[in-house]
Protein backbone atom coordinates (compact mmCIF):
# COMPACT_ATOMS: atom_id res chain seq x y z
CA UNK A 1 0.00 0.00 0.00
CA UNK A 2 2.57 2.73 1.11
CA UNK A 3 5.04 3.84 -1.59
CA UNK A 4 9.03 2.52 0.27
CA UNK A 5 11.06 5.22 -1.17
CA UNK A 6 14.71 5.08 -0.27
CA UNK A 7 16.84 7.48 -2.14
CA UNK A 8 20.10 6.89 -0.15
CA UNK A 9 21.57 5.11 -3.75
CA UNK A 10 21.82 8.56 -4.93
CA UNK A 11 25.25 9.99 -3.96
CA UNK A 12 27.11 13.04 -5.75
CA UNK A 13 29.26 10.16 -8.29
CA UNK A 14 26.12 8.62 -9.50
CA UNK A 15 24.76 11.95 -10.43
CA UNK A 16 27.73 12.77 -11.93
CA UNK A 17 28.32 9.78 -13.81
CA UNK A 18 24.56 8.70 -15.06
CA UNK A 19 22.05 11.93 -14.50
CA UNK A 20 24.71 15.15 -15.19
CA UNK A 21 25.26 14.08 -18.97
CA UNK A 22 21.79 12.85 -19.84
CA UNK A 23 21.26 16.50 -18.79
CA UNK A 24 23.87 18.25 -20.71
CA UNK A 25 22.08 16.49 -24.05
CA UNK A 26 18.96 17.58 -23.26
CA UNK A 27 19.63 20.92 -22.91
CA UNK A 28 22.17 20.75 -25.95
CA UNK A 29 18.99 19.61 -27.64
CA UNK A 30 16.45 22.21 -26.65
CA UNK A 31 19.04 24.67 -27.60
CA UNK A 32 20.26 23.82 -30.92
CA UNK A 33 17.06 22.71 -32.50
CA UNK A 34 15.36 25.92 -30.80
CA UNK A 35 17.86 28.01 -32.57
CA UNK A 36 18.24 25.72 -35.57
CA UNK A 37 14.18 25.62 -35.88
CA UNK A 38 13.42 29.29 -35.08
CA UNK A 39 15.96 30.12 -38.23
CA UNK A 40 14.33 27.41 -40.25
CA UNK A 41 10.91 27.98 -39.23
CA UNK A 42 11.54 31.69 -39.99
CA UNK A 43 12.61 31.10 -43.89
CA UNK A 44 9.73 28.50 -44.04
CA UNK A 45 6.95 31.30 -42.69
CA UNK A 46 8.42 33.63 -44.89
CA UNK A 47 8.00 30.84 -47.54
CA UNK A 48 4.70 30.80 -46.43
CA UNK A 49 3.71 34.11 -47.37
CA UNK A 50 5.60 34.23 -50.24
CA UNK A 51 3.84 35.27 -53.52
CA UNK A 52 5.91 33.00 -55.42
CA UNK A 53 2.85 29.48 -55.54
CA UNK A 54 5.69 27.12 -55.68
CA UNK A 55 7.04 27.82 -51.97
CA UNK A 56 3.96 28.41 -50.72
CA UNK A 57 2.68 25.45 -51.82
CA UNK A 58 5.58 23.67 -50.53
CA UNK A 59 5.74 25.54 -47.13
CA UNK A 60 1.93 24.44 -46.65
CA UNK A 61 2.93 21.02 -47.13
CA UNK A 62 6.11 20.55 -44.66
CA UNK A 63 4.24 21.85 -41.94
CA UNK A 64 1.19 20.07 -42.62
CA UNK A 65 2.70 17.08 -43.04
CA UNK A 66 4.82 17.49 -39.37
CA UNK A 67 2.07 18.79 -37.98
CA UNK A 68 -0.27 15.48 -38.61
CA UNK A 69 2.49 12.71 -37.63
CA UNK A 70 3.41 12.04 -33.79
CA UNK A 71 7.07 13.37 -32.99
CA UNK A 72 7.74 9.69 -32.16
CA UNK A 73 7.54 8.38 -35.62
CA UNK A 74 9.43 11.41 -37.34
CA UNK A 75 11.99 10.45 -34.54
CA UNK A 76 11.90 6.74 -35.76
CA UNK A 77 12.53 7.97 -39.42
CA UNK A 78 15.21 10.10 -39.58
CA UNK A 79 16.92 7.92 -37.70
CA UNK A 80 16.70 4.81 -40.32
CA UNK A 81 16.55 7.25 -43.08
CA UNK A 82 19.70 9.01 -42.52
CA UNK A 83 23.16 7.26 -43.56
CA UNK A 84 25.42 6.32 -40.75
CA UNK A 85 28.06 7.88 -43.08
CA UNK A 86 26.44 11.62 -42.87
CA UNK A 87 27.21 11.58 -39.02
CA UNK A 88 30.61 10.30 -39.75
CA UNK A 89 31.17 13.26 -42.31
CA UNK A 90 30.00 15.91 -39.65
CA UNK A 91 31.45 14.32 -36.79
CA UNK A 92 33.99 11.47 -37.37
CA UNK A 93 34.00 8.33 -35.11
CA UNK A 94 32.40 10.76 -32.11
CA UNK A 95 29.15 10.95 -34.59
CA UNK A 96 29.08 7.57 -35.20
CA UNK A 97 29.59 6.69 -31.69
CA UNK A 98 26.67 8.94 -30.72
CA UNK A 99 24.33 8.79 -34.09
CA UNK A 100 21.43 8.40 -31.92
CA UNK A 101 22.17 11.71 -30.10
CA UNK A 102 23.06 13.30 -33.63
CA UNK A 103 19.73 11.86 -35.07
CA UNK A 104 17.53 13.72 -32.67
CA UNK A 105 19.33 17.07 -32.78
CA UNK A 106 18.74 16.81 -36.85
CA UNK A 107 15.13 15.59 -36.32
CA UNK A 108 14.30 18.24 -33.92
CA UNK A 109 15.66 20.96 -35.35
CA UNK A 110 13.52 20.30 -38.72
CA UNK A 111 10.21 18.53 -36.70
CA UNK A 112 10.14 21.83 -34.41
CA UNK A 113 10.41 24.50 -37.58
CA UNK A 114 6.77 23.56 -38.31
CA UNK A 115 5.74 24.84 -35.21
CA UNK A 116 7.92 27.13 -34.91
CA UNK A 117 6.91 28.62 -38.74
CA UNK A 118 3.41 29.19 -37.44
CA UNK A 119 4.42 31.21 -34.65
CA UNK A 120 6.40 33.22 -36.78
CA UNK A 121 3.87 33.33 -39.87
CA UNK A 122 1.37 34.94 -37.12
CA UNK A 123 4.61 37.25 -35.86
CA UNK A 124 5.29 38.54 -39.36
CA UNK A 125 1.12 38.73 -39.77
CA UNK A 126 1.11 40.97 -36.53
CA UNK A 127 3.15 43.61 -38.18
CA UNK A 128 1.22 46.26 -39.80
CA UNK A 129 1.27 45.90 -43.72
CA UNK A 130 1.70 49.80 -43.82
CA UNK A 131 5.62 49.19 -42.14
CA UNK A 132 5.99 46.53 -45.41
CA UNK A 133 4.79 49.26 -47.75
CA UNK A 134 6.75 52.38 -45.99
CA UNK A 135 9.54 49.86 -46.41
CA UNK A 136 9.56 49.56 -50.45
CA UNK A 137 8.44 53.21 -50.38
CA UNK A 138 11.65 54.06 -49.16
CA UNK A 139 13.31 51.87 -51.71
CA UNK A 140 14.13 48.99 -49.76
CA UNK A 141 14.60 45.42 -51.29
CA UNK A 142 12.42 42.01 -50.05
CA UNK A 143 15.36 40.87 -47.85
CA UNK A 144 16.17 44.25 -46.36
CA UNK A 145 12.44 45.26 -45.64
CA UNK A 146 12.23 41.44 -43.84
CA UNK A 147 15.85 41.68 -42.19
CA UNK A 148 15.51 45.22 -41.22
CA UNK A 149 11.81 45.82 -40.74
CA UNK A 150 9.42 42.69 -40.35
CA UNK A 151 11.20 40.44 -38.89
CA UNK A 152 12.82 42.15 -35.72
CA UNK A 153 8.88 43.68 -34.84
CA UNK A 154 7.53 39.60 -35.30
CA UNK A 155 10.42 38.61 -33.52
CA UNK A 156 10.13 40.43 -30.31
CA UNK A 157 5.71 40.42 -30.55
CA UNK A 158 6.25 36.71 -30.63
CA UNK A 159 9.02 36.20 -28.29
CA UNK A 160 7.02 34.49 -25.14
CA UNK A 161 5.36 32.12 -27.47
CA UNK A 162 8.23 31.11 -29.02
CA UNK A 163 10.06 30.96 -25.79
CA UNK A 164 6.75 29.01 -24.25
CA UNK A 165 7.22 26.77 -27.77
CA UNK A 166 10.59 26.19 -26.11
CA UNK A 167 9.30 24.81 -23.10
CA UNK A 168 7.35 22.24 -24.88
CA UNK A 169 10.51 21.21 -27.29
CA UNK A 170 12.18 20.64 -24.01
CA UNK A 171 9.58 18.70 -22.23
CA UNK A 172 9.44 16.54 -25.76
CA UNK A 173 13.18 15.94 -25.43
CA UNK A 174 11.95 13.38 -23.27
CA UNK A 175 10.92 11.34 -26.19
CA UNK A 176 14.47 10.48 -27.85
CA UNK A 177 13.74 7.04 -25.61
CA UNK A 178 12.88 5.64 -28.98
CA UNK A 179 15.66 5.59 -30.71
CA UNK A 180 17.69 4.96 -27.19
CA UNK A 181 19.72 8.42 -26.68
CA UNK A 182 21.24 9.34 -23.56
CA UNK A 183 18.87 12.40 -22.18
CA UNK A 184 17.65 13.56 -19.27
CA UNK A 185 15.09 10.93 -18.46
CA UNK A 186 17.79 8.32 -19.83
CA UNK A 187 19.74 9.63 -17.08
CA UNK A 188 17.46 8.76 -14.48
CA UNK A 189 16.42 5.39 -15.90
CA UNK A 190 19.66 4.22 -16.00
CA UNK A 191 20.62 5.07 -12.44
CA UNK A 192 17.36 3.43 -11.26
CA UNK A 193 18.20 0.42 -13.21
CA UNK A 194 21.64 -0.19 -11.93
CA UNK A 195 19.87 0.53 -8.07
CA UNK A 196 16.59 -1.33 -8.82
CA UNK A 197 15.48 1.93 -7.83
CA UNK A 198 12.75 2.34 -11.08
CA UNK A 199 9.99 4.61 -8.67
CA UNK A 200 12.33 6.83 -6.97
CA UNK A 201 14.07 7.63 -10.44
CA UNK A 202 10.42 7.89 -12.62
CA UNK A 203 9.58 10.41 -9.25
CA UNK A 204 12.59 12.35 -9.36
CA UNK A 205 12.49 12.66 -13.20
CA UNK A 206 8.91 14.38 -12.84
CA UNK A 207 10.02 16.26 -10.00
CA UNK A 208 12.94 17.87 -12.39
CA UNK A 209 11.09 17.88 -15.30
CA UNK A 210 8.50 20.34 -13.43
CA UNK A 211 10.70 22.71 -11.62
CA UNK A 212 12.69 23.32 -14.67
CA UNK A 213 9.45 23.79 -17.09
CA UNK A 214 7.38 25.44 -14.66
CA UNK A 215 9.91 28.18 -13.44
CA UNK A 216 10.87 29.00 -16.88
CA UNK A 217 7.03 29.39 -17.24
CA UNK A 218 7.05 31.57 -14.57
CA UNK A 219 10.07 33.88 -16.25
CA UNK A 220 8.23 33.57 -19.99
CA UNK A 221 4.86 34.96 -17.88
CA UNK A 222 7.26 37.87 -16.73
CA UNK A 223 8.36 38.53 -19.89
CA UNK A 224 4.86 38.78 -21.44
CA UNK A 225 4.31 41.00 -18.72
CA UNK A 226 7.08 43.24 -19.78
CA UNK A 227 6.83 43.37 -23.34
CA UNK A 228 3.16 44.21 -22.93
CA UNK A 229 3.95 47.26 -21.03
CA UNK A 230 6.68 48.23 -23.70
CA UNK A 231 4.16 47.42 -26.84
CA UNK B 1 13.99 5.82 -50.92
CA UNK B 2 14.17 4.34 -54.43
CA UNK B 3 12.93 1.10 -52.80
CA UNK B 4 9.91 2.37 -51.14
CA UNK B 5 7.66 0.96 -54.64
CA UNK B 6 9.11 -2.80 -54.60
CA UNK B 7 8.88 -2.53 -50.32
CA UNK B 8 5.10 -1.94 -50.68
CA UNK B 9 4.81 -4.93 -53.34
CA UNK B 10 6.79 -7.06 -51.31
CA UNK B 11 5.27 -6.34 -48.43
CA UNK B 12 1.48 -7.10 -49.69
CA UNK B 13 3.27 -10.90 -50.52
CA UNK B 14 4.89 -10.68 -47.09
CA UNK B 15 1.41 -9.50 -45.11
CA UNK B 16 -0.30 -12.13 -46.78
CA UNK B 17 2.10 -14.92 -45.97
CA UNK B 18 2.54 -16.90 -43.04
CA UNK B 19 6.20 -17.05 -41.31
CA UNK B 20 5.61 -20.10 -40.13
CA UNK B 21 4.57 -22.24 -42.76
CA UNK B 22 4.97 -20.34 -45.71
CA UNK B 23 1.15 -20.30 -46.88
CA UNK B 24 0.25 -17.64 -49.07
CA UNK B 25 -3.65 -16.19 -48.01
CA UNK B 26 -5.71 -14.98 -50.91
CA UNK B 27 -7.35 -12.04 -48.79
CA UNK B 28 -4.67 -11.15 -46.49
CA UNK B 29 -6.60 -11.78 -43.58
CA UNK B 30 -5.50 -15.37 -41.82
CA UNK B 31 -7.51 -17.40 -40.04
CA UNK B 32 -7.91 -19.83 -37.12
CA UNK B 33 -5.90 -17.70 -34.81
CA UNK B 34 -3.59 -16.83 -36.89
CA UNK B 35 -2.27 -12.87 -37.61
CA UNK B 36 -1.41 -11.26 -40.94
CA UNK B 37 0.90 -8.15 -40.09
CA UNK B 38 -2.02 -6.07 -42.18
CA UNK B 39 -4.46 -7.87 -39.74
CA UNK B 40 -1.89 -6.59 -36.59
CA UNK B 41 -1.71 -3.08 -38.37
CA UNK B 42 -5.24 -2.73 -37.89
CA UNK B 43 -5.72 -4.09 -34.68
CA UNK B 44 -3.13 -1.78 -33.95
CA UNK B 45 -5.01 1.12 -35.47
CA UNK B 46 -8.17 0.20 -33.57
CA UNK B 47 -6.13 0.06 -30.37
CA UNK B 48 -4.94 3.81 -31.02
CA UNK B 49 -8.00 5.22 -31.99
CA UNK B 50 -10.02 3.65 -28.26
CA UNK B 51 -6.80 5.65 -26.39
CA UNK B 52 -6.93 8.57 -27.63
CA UNK B 53 -10.88 8.46 -28.07
CA UNK B 54 -11.42 7.24 -24.44
CA UNK B 55 -8.85 9.78 -23.74
CA UNK B 56 -10.21 12.90 -25.35
CA UNK B 57 -13.49 11.94 -23.54
CA UNK B 58 -11.64 12.27 -19.92
CA UNK B 59 -9.93 15.54 -20.64
CA UNK B 60 -13.13 17.12 -21.81
CA UNK B 61 -14.76 16.45 -19.38
CA UNK B 62 -12.23 16.47 -16.84
CA UNK B 63 -10.70 19.51 -18.32
CA UNK B 64 -14.01 21.60 -18.12
CA UNK B 65 -14.26 21.14 -14.71
CA UNK B 66 -11.16 22.46 -13.72
CA UNK B 67 -11.18 25.34 -16.55
CA UNK B 68 -14.35 26.14 -14.43
CA UNK B 69 -12.71 25.33 -11.18
CA UNK B 70 -10.27 27.98 -12.07
CA UNK B 71 -12.43 30.83 -12.45
CA UNK B 72 -14.71 30.33 -9.31
CA UNK B 73 -15.09 33.13 -6.73
CA UNK B 74 -13.48 30.59 -4.13
CA UNK B 75 -10.03 31.26 -3.83
CA UNK B 76 -9.00 27.79 -2.81
CA UNK B 77 -11.12 25.73 -5.53
CA UNK B 78 -9.48 28.01 -8.11
CA UNK B 79 -6.12 27.32 -6.18
CA UNK B 80 -6.73 23.69 -6.45
CA UNK B 81 -7.79 24.06 -10.38
CA UNK B 82 -4.16 26.17 -10.95
CA UNK B 83 -2.04 23.41 -9.59
CA UNK B 84 -3.86 20.61 -11.53
CA UNK B 85 -2.91 22.58 -14.68
CA UNK B 86 0.48 23.73 -13.53
CA UNK B 87 1.27 19.65 -12.73
CA UNK B 88 0.03 18.16 -15.54
CA UNK B 89 1.53 20.50 -17.90
CA UNK B 90 4.60 20.50 -17.06
CA UNK B 91 5.59 16.90 -16.79
CA UNK B 92 6.42 15.28 -20.39
CA UNK B 93 3.70 12.64 -20.94
CA UNK B 94 6.05 9.79 -20.81
CA UNK B 95 6.95 10.56 -17.74
CA UNK B 96 3.36 10.84 -16.50
CA UNK B 97 2.76 7.39 -18.15
CA UNK B 98 5.68 5.92 -16.48
CA UNK B 99 4.47 7.17 -12.97
CA UNK B 100 1.10 5.41 -13.64
CA UNK B 101 2.97 2.37 -15.07
CA UNK B 102 5.16 2.15 -12.04
CA UNK B 103 4.39 4.02 -9.16
CA UNK B 104 0.57 4.89 -8.74
CA UNK B 105 -0.17 0.82 -8.66
CA UNK B 106 2.35 0.63 -5.57
CA UNK B 107 0.13 3.10 -3.85
CA UNK B 108 -3.07 1.92 -4.79
CA UNK B 109 -2.76 -1.98 -5.17
CA UNK B 110 -6.22 -2.25 -7.16
CA UNK B 111 -4.46 -0.82 -10.54
CA UNK B 112 -1.81 -3.60 -10.56
CA UNK B 113 -4.54 -6.02 -12.12
CA UNK B 114 -5.44 -3.29 -13.84
CA UNK B 115 -4.22 -3.59 -18.22
CA UNK B 116 -2.04 -0.85 -19.29
CA UNK B 117 -4.64 0.62 -22.02
CA UNK B 118 -6.47 2.33 -18.56
CA UNK B 119 -3.65 3.34 -17.13
CA UNK B 120 -3.12 5.63 -20.58
CA UNK B 121 -6.84 6.34 -20.75
CA UNK B 122 -6.09 8.26 -17.17
CA UNK B 123 -2.58 9.58 -18.31
CA UNK B 124 -3.31 10.83 -21.64
CA UNK B 125 -6.58 11.74 -20.05
CA UNK B 126 -5.19 14.06 -17.35
CA UNK B 127 -2.28 15.47 -19.23
CA UNK B 128 -4.72 16.44 -22.01
CA UNK B 129 -7.37 17.58 -19.58
CA UNK B 130 -4.56 20.15 -18.34
CA UNK B 131 -4.13 21.88 -21.89
CA UNK B 132 -8.14 21.95 -22.13
CA UNK B 133 -8.15 23.37 -18.48
CA UNK B 134 -6.21 26.34 -20.06
CA UNK B 135 -8.33 27.30 -23.11
CA UNK B 136 -11.60 26.72 -20.91
CA UNK B 137 -10.37 29.12 -18.53
CA UNK B 138 -9.44 31.87 -20.80
CA UNK B 139 -12.56 30.87 -23.00
CA UNK B 140 -14.44 32.15 -20.00
CA UNK B 141 -12.39 34.79 -19.27
CA UNK B 142 -13.20 36.25 -22.83
CA UNK B 143 -17.05 36.81 -21.53
CA UNK B 144 -17.84 40.39 -20.29
CA UNK B 145 -17.61 40.38 -16.35
CA UNK B 146 -20.83 42.08 -17.06
CA UNK B 147 -22.49 39.16 -17.75
CA UNK B 148 -21.12 36.85 -14.81
CA UNK B 149 -23.31 39.99 -12.50
CA UNK B 150 -25.97 40.08 -14.80
CA UNK B 151 -26.73 36.28 -13.96
CA UNK B 152 -26.10 36.88 -10.29
CA UNK B 153 -28.54 40.01 -10.21
CA UNK B 154 -30.95 38.35 -11.53
CA UNK B 155 -31.05 35.60 -8.93
CA UNK B 156 -29.42 33.26 -10.19
CA UNK B 157 -27.00 30.89 -7.91
CA UNK B 158 -23.43 30.59 -9.36
CA UNK B 159 -23.68 27.18 -10.38
CA UNK B 160 -26.97 28.05 -12.68
CA UNK B 161 -25.05 31.30 -14.10
CA UNK B 162 -22.67 29.22 -15.09
CA UNK B 163 -25.01 26.45 -16.77
CA UNK B 164 -27.17 29.00 -18.54
CA UNK B 165 -25.44 32.29 -18.86
CA UNK B 166 -21.29 31.50 -18.97
CA UNK B 167 -20.55 27.85 -19.92
CA UNK B 168 -22.85 27.78 -23.64
CA UNK B 169 -20.76 30.94 -24.65
CA UNK B 170 -17.51 29.81 -23.54
CA UNK B 171 -17.29 26.36 -24.68
CA UNK B 172 -18.32 27.54 -28.12
CA UNK B 173 -15.56 30.30 -28.16
CA UNK B 174 -12.81 27.43 -27.51
CA UNK B 175 -14.49 24.74 -29.84
CA UNK B 176 -11.71 25.82 -32.46
CA UNK B 177 -8.93 25.07 -30.02
CA UNK B 178 -10.53 21.80 -29.25
CA UNK B 179 -10.01 20.93 -32.62
CA UNK B 180 -6.24 20.73 -32.49
CA UNK B 181 -6.09 19.18 -29.24
CA UNK B 182 -8.27 16.42 -30.63
CA UNK B 183 -5.63 16.00 -33.10
CA UNK B 184 -2.82 16.27 -30.46
CA UNK B 185 -4.44 13.61 -28.37
CA UNK B 186 -4.25 10.77 -31.49
CA UNK B 187 -0.13 11.61 -31.78
CA UNK B 188 0.45 11.87 -28.24
CA UNK B 189 -1.42 8.54 -27.91
CA UNK B 190 1.80 7.22 -29.62
CA UNK B 191 3.39 7.68 -26.41
CA UNK B 192 1.09 5.08 -24.98
CA UNK B 193 3.62 2.43 -26.43
CA UNK B 194 6.29 3.11 -23.48
CA UNK B 195 4.09 1.47 -20.87
CA UNK B 196 2.95 -1.69 -23.34
CA UNK B 197 -0.03 -0.49 -25.11
CA UNK B 198 0.17 -2.46 -28.29
CA UNK B 199 -0.68 0.56 -30.62
CA UNK B 200 0.44 1.97 -33.72
CA UNK B 201 4.31 2.96 -32.91
CA UNK B 202 4.23 0.04 -31.03
CA UNK B 203 3.00 -2.21 -34.08
CA UNK B 204 5.93 0.17 -36.15
CA UNK B 205 8.60 -0.92 -33.82
CA UNK B 206 7.64 -4.36 -33.37
CA UNK B 207 6.54 -5.40 -36.91
CA UNK B 208 9.81 -3.83 -38.35
CA UNK B 209 12.02 -5.45 -36.17
CA UNK B 210 10.76 -8.92 -36.57
CA UNK B 211 10.55 -8.29 -40.77
CA UNK B 212 13.42 -5.96 -41.14
CA UNK B 213 11.06 -3.77 -43.15
CA UNK B 214 11.39 -0.69 -41.28
CA UNK B 215 10.67 1.69 -43.76
CA UNK B 216 7.11 -0.06 -45.14
CA UNK B 217 6.08 -0.80 -41.66
CA UNK B 218 6.74 2.90 -40.98
CA UNK B 219 5.50 3.99 -43.92
CA UNK B 220 2.06 2.28 -43.27
CA UNK B 221 2.07 3.17 -39.82
CA UNK B 222 2.51 6.83 -40.78
CA UNK B 223 0.16 6.97 -43.16
CA UNK B 224 -2.76 5.62 -40.47
CA UNK B 225 -1.58 8.28 -38.32
CA UNK B 226 -1.86 11.04 -40.93
CA UNK B 227 -5.69 9.57 -41.72
CA UNK B 228 -6.84 9.53 -38.41
CA UNK B 229 -5.62 12.70 -37.44
CA UNK B 230 -7.68 14.06 -40.64
CA UNK B 231 -10.34 12.33 -39.94
CA UNK B 232 -10.47 13.52 -35.81
CA UNK B 233 -9.74 17.14 -37.31
CA UNK B 234 -12.49 17.04 -39.15
CA UNK B 235 -14.75 15.26 -37.11
CA UNK B 236 -14.10 17.95 -34.56
CA UNK B 237 -14.44 20.46 -37.36
CA UNK B 238 -17.94 19.38 -37.75
CA UNK B 239 -19.26 19.63 -34.32
CA UNK B 240 -17.57 22.99 -34.39
CA UNK B 241 -19.27 24.22 -36.70
CA UNK B 242 -22.55 22.78 -35.72
CA UNK B 243 -22.47 24.31 -32.67
CA UNK B 244 -20.88 27.73 -33.64
CA UNK B 245 -22.66 30.76 -31.84
CA UNK B 246 -25.05 32.08 -34.14
CA UNK B 247 -23.57 35.54 -35.23
CA UNK B 248 -20.37 35.30 -34.37
CA UNK B 249 -17.93 34.93 -36.89
CA UNK B 250 -14.99 32.58 -36.23
CA UNK B 251 -14.95 32.63 -32.55
CA UNK B 252 -12.45 34.44 -30.89
CA UNK B 253 -9.02 32.68 -29.30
Amino acid sequence: MALNLDYSFLTADVVRHNIVPGFEYALQLTLVSAGGGIVLGTFVALMRLSSIPFLRRFATVYVDALRSIPLLMVILWFFLLIPPGFFAAIAGDFGLAHRPEFSAVITFTIFEAAYYSEIMRAGIQSVSRGQVMAGYAVGMTYSQCMRLVVLPQAFRNMLPVLLTQTIVLFQDTSLVYAIGAYDLLKGFQTAGSIYNRTNEMVLLAAVVYFILSFSLSMLVRRLQAKIQIIR
Amino acid sequence: MSDWIPAIKRSAELMCKSTTDETVYSTCFAGKGDLTYLQWLFQAWGWTLLVALVALAIALILGTIIGVMRTLPNRAVALFGEAWTELFRNIPIVVQLLIWYNVLPEIFTPLKAVPPIVLAFGGLGLFTSARIAQQVKSGINTIPKGQRYAGLAMGLTLAQTYRHVLLPVALRIVAPTLTSESMNIIKNSSVAAAIGVTEMYYFAVQAGEETSMHTTMYLAVTILYFISAFAINRLAGAVEKGTRLPGAVGGAK
